[in-house]
């Protein structure tokens, strides 16, 4: 029977496949016309721990990854030990038969408490210390075994192929478990030969390889296997509409591409960097020649542009300097953007307040990690909201934006760049672990009709304007801006508290002039910015419940209402968009028309609760947290909001997720 | 520019706040006085400066003036230098902001050799916090702010900047403002990350390297009758710190004469060029090599929109890369 979405996993130590083989499964999956959501979980390590990838397949929308996995493709001890738990009746678990005796105990990269607990219920059920137990316990509860042989199957590929070095061979062991798991989910093969030939299109030789090696594995799974086969399939439906396999960072590297950013700072980070090396490796791009524009001089100049633009990207000394060289270039009057994760915001914090003293247009894009500290420098956590909100010393303006998953980090991203140079003030565009690492299908990008709004920018000032103030006291709190370099137009900057020149001043009543006219921008940002950029509004809304998240929540929270829409339980949900200026009267409003709130986040202390209770006086009936590192399930989602009705406990932990 | 520009041009009319007989007043007349001499556009100029007394110097120039963070000064400077490599840039800083809390900064900056000129006020002293000691204070020192003499050893900023990459390291006297005047102006012609280590008196809180001290007024030539000052020029000696081809042998050469000269302090205080290589690549020329129209179209100049507002950069290109193809 088909179901409408199936779930696989592969796992092993880092350094041996897994990723490209999730890549390889994944755009073959896609271009089969099925919908993906990919999870990737590693260690903060580059060799020999363990790390594993979970895909999960649609015809609908896909928005999240379930817990729940249908299809196990391991080719190592580790990952059957790990994971074999989480199959489901019906579903199977593909192994190398050959490593089946090996005692759980002897593997080192297995955390001790985590043995203790599988050596125990391999005990209650009778059973032994072995690979093979597990497999025994999941058999029992209906899980179905593939052996697959791998290094006699690798043989046949080398004898095919011409090649007998088994450590060649044994490279083309993770293609062979997708292999293996396509032809188990009954998926059409001639896209898995399709996403070969892509991922290795820069080796013909190593395609070419594993091609073989994918027909091998195929063929030996449709001959054993078909008397077994597994209850999960999908018959995936053609799609009209062009779509993208992409992950959170990528998406943001290109929406500040497009959003014009053509400097950008960075201090190596996980899961931060990515970004900044992507662009690093698109440093020069595409530009359509462009008219030139009378009120800016430099316009002129674009014929020289010859088709091409370009993003300046350095790699700093730490983030301090990440951010202050990015302010720096924002006052020359490029777009300017630095990347960085918890600890580099930590760092980057006076930087961030100069800017909001000096009302600097620059972006800074934080992928939140577990902290705190260096915390879980490889996991998910959204721990971070309060601090971004009020980092820094003394009072100033920024915005908040937070993206709720890939496609709207795209978009989010140019608008991060539009509310810094027109509100002249830092931006932080917040996304997370979870959003940076998944990849997912989204509908191609389209950016032709986006707007870059540049504000009350100048490139040249003329004296019959009056003389230039860089801080001159308006009506919305914004002032004119000049560039670094413009004629007629020089100011001054200043740490200090300051006068409309931007030279130190003490003096008591500007102080306060100045004060209102910083924080104005906020007043005059929450009076301008539309309200479908705040929050948005999901599901049922005349449903008896709502749901309120910001974030990366988002996707298994709509999968997880959804599901109990066809089940008669109805939700609605606001997806707050930004967080500051908070979005008090959308929420003040909307909020007490609905019996139960329950707000869903991850992290401790509910930071989101917390901020609206500040900001509305709504406290939430419900809270849903979980801060193990692990990002929210569709199946923990669905399980929890069921929960929180039927018990209506005030607060519950979730902790999905090996 | 048609205009004739004289001093008074990069002059403000912000009152000046700073001690009398500071010698931050010999270094802000030098630049003004260098900018005058070289006719440089006043907005086409940018002073970036850190925090202390010599943080307020932007304030009293007409040219654009940004007064960042403590020890911050060379990021925030770099940052627009490469965003608009059309600008001139000047950074200026305490000793403690540049070589205490900025160091990390001073030593990276060196790596990249972008074309700024960096100008340290180095008075031993932490001034606008009254008087600490500066991390180019010698040990056992102790002037008047100090409860203990200096427990810490001085570093040595020429040499710093020479080993981190630094393409024309100078020191200058803040009360020999003609020469520091010439030193800048090479500065800033110099195409490279400049460094000038700026002696200075800090009449207020530093009673041991003064004015007097550096004139070498406790030491009187027996026969004129004169103080013998301290303080000596090495283009006067006959030393010449100047790179002469791109051999890296010659360069390794000037570098260690120069490290040589730099210890030199006490009674003969060299002052002048200690080394200048023209031959590196200025950071702007390793981008260009990778960006062919990075100098005529840095991140700064470019059109990022047209007439309408719409996006000009055009990412169809990069997108195929994610694009899901249909088999």
């Amino acid at each position: 029977m088909a179901q409408n979405k199936v779930s696989w996993m592969i796992g092993g130590a880092q350094g041996t496949g897994v990723d490209s083989a999730a890549n390889i499964f994944s755009r073959a999956a896609a271009s089969s016309g099925l919908n993906v959501f990919g999870k990737r979980e590693y260690y903060s390590n580059i060799k020999g721990e363990h790390s594993y990838f979970s895909v999960t397949l649609s015809n609908n929308v896909i928005r999240s990854h379930m817990d729940e996995v249908h299809l196990l493709a391991t080719f190592d001890s580790e990952t059957i030990i790990r994971h074999a738990w989480e199959v489901e009746s019906g579903g199977g678990i593909i192994f190398d038969p050959k490593q089946t005796s090996e005692k759980i105990t002897s593997i080192p990269t297995l955390e001790k408490n985590v043995v203790d607990g599988i050596l125990e219920r391999l005990k209650e059920e009778g059973l032994g210390n072995s690979v093979m137990d597990v497999l025994e316990f999941a058999k029992r509860n209906g899980v179905k075994l593939y052996p697959l042989p791998y290094v006699d199957l690798l043989k046949q590929v080398g004898e095919k192929i011409g090649e007998t070095q088994l450590s060649i061979l044994s490279r083309m062991t993770n293609v062979m478990a997708v292999a293996a798991s396509f032809a188990l989910f009954k998926l059409p093969q001639e896209h898995l030969f399709k996403a070969i030939e892509q991922v290795f299109k820069a080796k013909a030789k190593v395609a070419k390889m594993n091609t073989e090696a994918a027909k091998i594995a195929a063929e030996y799974a449709v001959k054993n296997f078909s008397n077994n086969e597994i209850s999960f399939h999908i018959e995936p439906k053609p799609v009209k509409e062009q779509r993208l396999l992409i992950n959170g960072t990528s998406a943001v590297a290109l929406g500040k591409i497009v959003a014009g950013c053509r400097f950008q700072t960075y201090y190596p980070i996980t899961p931060a960097s990515d970004e900044s090396v992507y662009l690093e490796d698109h440093e020069v791009f595409e530009s359509r020649k462009v008219e030139v524009l009378a009120e800016n001089p430099h316009q002129a100049e674009s014929m020289e542009l010859d088709g091409k633009g370009s993003i300046v990207v350095v790699q700093t000394e730490d983030e301090i300097a990440a951010i202050t060289m990015a302010t720096g270039a924002a006052l020359a009057g490029a777009r300017a953007a630095t990347a960085t994760s918890g600890p580099g915001f930590s760092l980057m914090t006076e930087g961030l307040g100069w800017a909001g003293m000096n009302e600097v247009p620059v972006v800074i894009t934080l992928y939140q990690r577990g902290g705190p500290s260096t915390g879980l420098p490889t996991r998910h956590e959204q721990g971070d909201m309060l601090f971004v909100l009020h980092a820094g010393h003394g009072e100033f303006p920024r915005i908040v934006i937070a993206s709720g998953d890939i496609e709207e980090a795209f978009y989010d991203a140019i608008k991060a760049f539009n509310y810094a140079e027109r509100y002249q003030t830092p931006v932080i565009h917040l996304l997370d672990k979870a959003l940076a690492n998944s990849t997912m299908t989204v509908k191609k990008f389209v950016y032709d009709d986006l707007v870059i709004d540049r504000g009350k920018l100048y490139f040249e000032w003329f004296s019959s304007n009056g003389p230039y103030k860089r801080f001159e006291f308006t009506e919305d709190g914004i002032s004119p801006r000049t560039v670094l370099g413009a004629a007629g137009g020089i100011f001054w900057n200043t740490g200090d508290e300051h006068d409309e020149f931007g030279h130190i001043s003490e003096e008591p009543i500007n102080r306060c002039r100045m004060m209102e006219k910083r924080m104005r921008k906020l007043e005059t940002a929450d009076a301008e910015i539309p309200d479908r950029e705040k929050v948005v509004i999901h599901g049922d809304v005349d449903a008896p419940y709502i749901v309120v998240s910001w974030g990366s929540t988002k996707g298994a929270i709509l999968d997880a209402i959804e599901y109990h829409a066809q089940h008669g339980l109805r939700f609605a949900f606001a997806q707050v968009k930004l967080l500051s200026p908070f979005p008090t009267k959308i929420l003040q409003e909307l909020l007490p028309r609905y019996e139960r709130i329950i707000c869903v986040e991850q992290n401790y202390s509910g930071q989101f609760a917390q901020l609206l209770a500040m900001r509305t006086c709504i406290k939430p009936h419900n809270l849903i947290l979980k801060y193990n590192g692990r990002p929210f399930s569709f199946s923990e989602a669905r399980d929890t909001l069921k929960r929180a009705i039927e018990k209506n406990e005030a607060r519950i932990v979730t902790n999905a997720g090996a | 520019m048609a205009v004739k520009l004289t001093l008074a041009n990069y002059r403000t009319n912000v009152h000046n706040d700073w001690c009398p007989g500071c010698g931050d007043f010999g270094i802000l007349s030098a630049i003004q006085m260098a900018l005058a001499d070289m006719h440089l556009d006043p907005s086409n100029i940018v002073i970036f400066s850190g925090i202390g007394c010599s943080g307020k110097t932007p304030h009293y120039i007409n040219t654009y003036g940004i007064h960042t963070l403590h020890g911050r000064v060379l990021p925030y400077a770099l940052g627009a230098k490469l965003a608009n490599p059309n600008l001139i840039v000047l950074a200026v800083g305490g000793d403690g902001d540049g070589l205490g809390i900025g160091a990390g900064h001073f030593v990276n900056a060196g790596r990249r050799n972008v074309d700024i000129t960096y100008i340290v006020h180095d008075n031993g002293v932490y001034g606008l916090t009254k008087g600490q000691a500066s991390p180019t204070l010698k040990r056992g020192l102790r002037p008047k702010s100090l409860p203990r003499p200096n427990i810490n050893e001085a570093i040595n900023p020429i040499a710093i900047a020479i080993v981190a990459g630094y393409t024309f390291v100078a020191r200058a006297y803040a009360y020999d403002n003609k020469h520091l005047k010439e030193i800048i102006r090479k500065a800033i012609s110099h195409k490279g990350s400049a460094f000038i280590d700026v002696l200075q008196p800090c009449p207020t809180y530093n009673d041991i390297t003064t004015k007097e001290w550096y004139a070498g007024e406790d030491r009187i030539d027996p026969e004129t009758r004169k103080p013998i000052p301290r303080v000596y020029k090495l283009e006067e000696t006959g030393y010449d710190g100047e790179v002469q081809s791109p051999d890296p042998t010659e360069a390794e050469k000037k570098i260690v004469a120069a490290l040589a000269k730099s210890f030199e302090w006490g009674d003969r205080i060299p002052i002048g060029v200690f080394y200048r290589n023209p031959y590196v690549p200025s950071y702007e020329e390793r981008i260009a090599s990778r960006i062919p129209n990075y100098l005529t179209m840095p991140p700064a100049r470019q059109p990022i929109h047209d007439a309408e507002k719409h996006p000009t950069a055009d990412i169809e290109r990069i997108m195929e890369e994610f694009l899901v193809t249909e088999a």
